[in-house]
């Protein structure tokens, strides 16, 4: 398996009245052909915009640096017409909020068909019928009766099935997938997820989840990347990072779940304006040693495929390694 | 969300609701019926518009003349019903012309914004800065007389607020996640612009077309009642009204007809759009689910 996007040293700010917002810190992330990567971490943590830094969809006031490889490729050296072609032939966005992502005027059809017309170059019957296709291959009831309505006249499920075939019309190689879940009930959700799957195993592309829903990213990832104030501060296997997260907000985290005794993180994240020093986790860290507020921990790797950017577990730093041991006990004791 | 929905279903939705406006259906039968009166005007009309006969000059209105006749002893009726094809052709053609190029402008305006907006906006504070009607005299006059001067620089005067309308509905209509899917799935600005965004903003467009048309249609007949406009002996109703001055107390009928003929076709044009905005404007429609 070939790594299809590589993302390295990736900074984004956003050039604000109040002062520069750094929403993504130095982010380094590699997905390979077929597997899903979930990006998960808290509101405002810069998971969108990485997802959005990717396909180079920001605002102007943002300043995207650093490499994302594409297939070899530079995307952030591409012209405005080549990231054009780009986007939704080979890396396709499913946008998070499936009741406003759609064109309220516009039939579903129509929608769906626009972009094979645009990308696989089929002629305006055809695509209406591979339109329909699609959003049967999806298991959208009905598929030729739907795809003549509108969307105001679908529930929130079947829109979030026609954003995912508008998606995948382009068969793309890597679907970014943005807050799939968001504001969606629990049975929606277990059918977008359905949905999405299927995604991965018909087409064969990767996919970025950008989520906040542990358990969405549980039942789909691959692996996982846990983000905080626009960095990735532990990343690894789903299963593995799930069951015994190291870094400490991880494991807040994870701890936070209703089936986990529904514990929250103490205090707020930092604004992204005026970050902390050190560790950016510290202010909250109930682990937090003197040396957290002053050196910037490095992402280690700890197993085979699992990084973590924490001080306490940084295996060079061999005295501290006692003391968190001994936090822990006292923590699940 | 029944605002949203309601919006959404364009076709459908509106006809049956313009069905259940009564205003907005008299006048849109009258403008049916004008411009069928338009369209057969040579079967229709009694007599030849353009045919004199001094003998029965300034005729009352009479079983053969149902308008009576004028000082040249030309039908009045048929002179109406042919003057309704120069009144809705300035109508649709200015009004057409207009909409085509406000929208355009907005668009342009609103969507990329910067220079282009400024200048663009700037553009229309000034042309707004003008009395409409004394601007359109001013350049009809300069430009001389003629239906294609009239209809030029009633054009000119007539698309700022097109432009205005749609570029605040383009501002808020590009930043819906829509146009963000749209453009993450690689479509270029002319296609968002057109396939996405126009379809958007029509709804106050149509409306203000409606409504524009009554006005052209007015502003069309006050300048040709000044002599500038299609020039006699075509039958124009602004003309025939100017005509009829002269002979006011002695022969009323001269401009009686061609000012009801006026009132009557702006009248249908404004109670449609009145129609047509209480339909599209959501805030209205809100109050009436309630």
């Amino acid at each position: 398996m070939g790594i299809l996007l590589s993302i390295r040293n990736l900074e984004t700010s956003f050039y604000t009245g109040d002062g520069v917002v750094k929403a993504v810190n130095g982010i380094d992330l590699d997905i390979q052909d077929g597997r899903i990567v979930g990006l998960i971490g808290e509101t405002g943590c810069g998971k969108s915009v990485l997802g959005l830094s990717i396909l180079r969809l920001l605002p102007r006031n943002a300043e995207i640096r650093g490499k994302v490889f594409y297939k070899g490729q530079d995307i952030l050296k591409l012209t405005e017409e080549e990231i054009r072609r780009l986007r939704g032939k080979e890396v396709a966005l499913i946008p998070q909020n499936p009741s406003t992502s759609l064109n309220p005027v516009l039939k579903i059809g129509t929608q769906i068909a626009e972009s094979l017309q645009l990308h696989r170059r089929l002629p305006r019957e055809k695509a209406w019928g591979a339109a329909v296709d699609i959003l049967r291959s999806l298991d959208l009831p009905n598929p030729e009766k739907r795809a003549e309505e509108y969307p105001h006249q679908l529930s929130g499920g079947m829109k979030q099935r026609v954003l995912a075939a508008v998606g995948i019309a382009g068969e793309p190689s890597l679907l970014i997938a943005d807050e799939p879940t968001k504001g969606l009930d629990a049975l929606i959700r277990v059918q977008v997820v359905e949905v999405l799957r299927r995604l991965v195993l018909q087409t064969g592309a990767a996919m970025l989840i950008i989520t906040h829903d542990l358990k969405v990213a549980a039942g789909l990832c691959d692996e996982l990347a846990v983000m905080y104030a626009g960095e990735i501060i532990e990343y690894g296997p789903a299963e593995q990072l799930l069951s015994s997260p190291e870094h400490p907000y991880a494991r807040g985290l994870i701890a936070s779940l209703p089936g986990n005794g529904l514990k929250p993180i103490e205090g707020f994240s930092p604004s992204l304006i005026n970050l902390p020093a050190g560790c950016k986790f510290h202010p909250r860290c109930p682990f937090a040693i003197k040396a957290c507020t002053e050196e910037h921990p490095r992402l280690v790797e700890i197993e085979e495929g699992h990084r973590v950017r924490c001080l306490l577990v940084d295996q060079s730093r061999e005295p501290e390694k006692d003391l968190f041991n001994w936090n822990l006990q006292k923590e699940v004791g | 969300m029944s605002e949203v929905a309601l919006k959404l279903r364009p076709q459908i939705q509106n006809l049956r609701q313009l069905k259940k406006n009564k205003a907005a259906m008299i006048g849109l039968i009258i403008i049916l019926f004008f411009v069928f009166t338009a369209i057969f005007a040579p079967f229709i009309a009694p007599h030849d518009p353009y045919e004199q006969n001094l003998e029965k000059a300034l005729l009352l209105p009479c079983k053969e003349y149902p308008m009576g006749t004028d000082e040249l002893g030309r039908c009045i009726m048929s002179r109406i019903i042919f003057g309704t094809r120069i009144s809705l052709q300035i109508g649709i053609i200015v009004t057409g012309i207009t909409a085509c190029t406000g929208v355009l402008l907005g668009m342009i305006a609103g969507y990329y914004g910067g220079i282009l907006d400024e200048i663009i906006m700037r553009i229309v504070d000034i042309l707004l800065a003008f009395p409409g009607l004394v601007l359109a005299l001013a350049i009809a006059g300069l430009l001389g007389p003629g239906l294609f001067n009239v209809m030029l620089a009633l054009t000119i005067v007539g698309w700022m607020g097109y432009a205005r309308v749609v570029r605040g509905s383009v501002l808020s209509v590009k930043e819906k996640e829509f146009v963000e899917t749209a453009r993450a799935l690689g479509a270029g600005d002319i296609y968002i612009l057109f396939r996405h965004i126009l379809p958007n903003v029509m709804a106050p467009v149509i409306v203000m077309a409606t409504l524009g048309m009554g006005y052209v249609i007015l502003a069309a007949a006050g300048l040709s009642f000044l002599g500038l406009g299609a020039q006699p002996p075509t039958p124009v109703w602004g003309a025939m009204l100017n005509n009829g001055r002269a002979f006011m107390r002695t022969a009323p009928h001269l401009t009686a007809f061609p000012g009801l003929a006026i009132m009557i076709t702006v009248l249908a044009f404004n109670l449609l759009g009145d129609g047509l905005r209480d339909i599209f404007d959501p805030r209205l429609k809100e109050k009436k689910i309630e």
